[in-house]
Parts: C-alpha cells; structure tokens; sequence
C-alpha cells in the first residue's frame, strides 16, 4: 500500500475530515472542507475566499477553482467509499458550467455511476444555496490501481 | 499583439485566483497563447509524490483558452466558459513549471472554441489536452459579465 493511502487509511477510519485535506495540499490551499452527512454521503464545501474569485466585476468563483473542487471531491470521494492499495488516478473530466458561482459556500456530491474492475465513472454536482439549481456539473474517468 | 490582447494578459494574471496560483504570460505565437504556473509545494494533490493536482491544470486550461480567443478578437467583451473537458495523459513532473498554450481555433458568432495543452516547455510531450467552448457576450458592455 503507497504512504498515502496508509494514512488515508488511518485518518478514515477515526473520521478525521481536516486530517484527510492536510494530506492534499492543494485542497488546503482551495479550503477545501467535507463531512459525512447524516444520511452517510460524503457532502464537500468550500467556504467563500477572495482569492478564489476568477471575475471581479461579477464578482463570480474561477472556473479552474470549481473544477479544481469537483475533481478534488471525486478523488476523495472514491478514496473514501473503496479500500485501495493506491490513490485512483483521474483519466478525464468533463466540466458544464451552468451558472455563475457567487462569492458564497460552493457545495459537491459525487455519486459513482459505475465501478468496474479498472475504471470508476463519478458525477459530480455543485451548487450553492439551492440543490436543484446546479452551479455545475462534472463526469469524470478515475483509474483504478 | 494586439493593445486588447495585451491589455487582457496583464489583468488575466491580476484576477485573484490567478494571482494567488501565480500564473505568468509566457507569451504568444500567432494565435496561440502561453500561461505558466510555477512549481510551488502547496499546489499539489498527492503529499507523498508531490504531483501538482489536476485543479491546478484545470484553471490553467480554463485561463489560457479564455485568453486565446482575445488574439481573435477586434473589440473587448466578455464571455463565460460553458464547457471543459480535460484529458490527463500523463502525471507532470514535480518541481517543473507547468506550461498551457491554448489557441481559439473557431470564432462562431456566439461561442467561441478552443484547444489548449499543458506542457513542461515543449508542447510535443504533453501532460494535458483541454477543449473548451465559451459563450460569447451578447451584450455590447466590455467585461460587463462573466470574463473567465
């Protein structure tokens, strides 16, 4: 097993969210947070910061921040709901962006739509105050080690 | 280059997220555009092997194609990414600078396409491809909405 699943592993297994980021620089960077929601799925959120703003006329989050945050959360996500020797490795993801992102929390679920001997398939959803209005949405390959 | 062009690359790297990655110009050939991130600790996705994360390459993509569709453009407006589809194909290097050069290889008059790929300094030996349509504004006030 690679180092970094072995403390994956570990801080899974005592629940600790915060533990689990710090291991992920760029997720920490992001501010990045997550918990397991009381119906057992994965909820991730990114509290609003400055520095993640892409348009300031709008003002609205970058592009590149809310990609960044779904395919960050697909890859925790997959971590989280399988024992893996090694970390899964994103193959492709498609992002629509349909809606600008305010500057307020960014929310994201995954849902794995199939998982096969190699390769899981992940939707991704963001929103923001309202869950039937996604700001956007993101599938994406993971190889699976 | 064009004044609009050149205009648009020097406030691209102000935008908060871009600053805060530390994205610079790495110039323009014909039509197509370079941004470069450097290599920085907290940039990247896996602690134990320090490889950049993907989101990295993803605002990089995103950034670097908005911008190519300025050297097609006479006149400033803005525009909104509508889709991006990335394809990692091959883990970058850490402790190497990340190179995006992206090009708008068709200017409809509402959408604009583009193509970009993510390097370590020689686009022949790729790291990422990245597609991209955006929206074009239809509105005729400059950066009246949602530039990147």
């Amino acid at each position: 097993m690679s180092q970094l699943m072995q403390t994956f592993a570990a801080l899974r297994e005592t629940k600790d969210y915060t533990g689990i980021i710090e291991i992920i620089p760029y997720a920490k960077f992001l501010g990045v947070q997550f918990e397991e929601t009381a119906e057992g799925e994965l909820r991730f959120c990114l509290p609003y910061a400055e520095r993640n703003i892409g348009n300031v006329l709008m003002p609205a989050l970058h592009g590149g921040v809310i990609g960044g945050f779904l395919e960050n959360a697909g890859l925790v996500h997959l971590m989280w709901v399988r024992e893996s020797l090694e970390p899964p490795k994103v193959v492709d993801i498609s992002f629509d962006y349909l809606r600008p992102a305010k500057p307020q929390t960014l929310y994201a679920q995954c849902e794995l739509t199939k998982q096969g001997r190699r390769v899981a398939n992940l939707l991704i959803e963001a929103w923001q105050e309202d869950r039937s209005k996604p700001i956007a949405v993101a599938r994406a390959h993971f190889l699976l080690s | 280059m064009t004044p609009l062009f050149d205009m648009v690359q020097k406030w691209f790297v102000t935008l908060p997220h871009c600053a805060a990655l530390g994205l610079e110009f790495a110039g323009l050939e014909g039509d197509k555009a370079t941004f470069r991130v450097d290599y920085r600790p907290e940039l990247v996705g896996n602690g134990c092997k320090g490889i950049v994360h993907g989101g990295v390459i993803t605002s990089l993509i995103d950034t670097t194609s908005a911008l190519s569709v300025f050297a097609k453009l006479e006149a400033a407006e803005a525009m909104a990414t509508l889709d991006l589809r990335i394809d990692y194909l091959k883990a970058a290097t850490p402790h190497q600078a990340i190179y995006c050069t992206a090009e708008c290889y068709k200017l409809a008059r509402q959408i604009a396409f583009t193509r970009a790929v993510c390097h370590h300094g020689d686009p022949n030996d790729p790291i990422a491809h990245g597609i991209a349509t955006f929206m074009r504004a239809t509105s005729t006030n400059p950066f009246g909405q949602g530039a990147v």
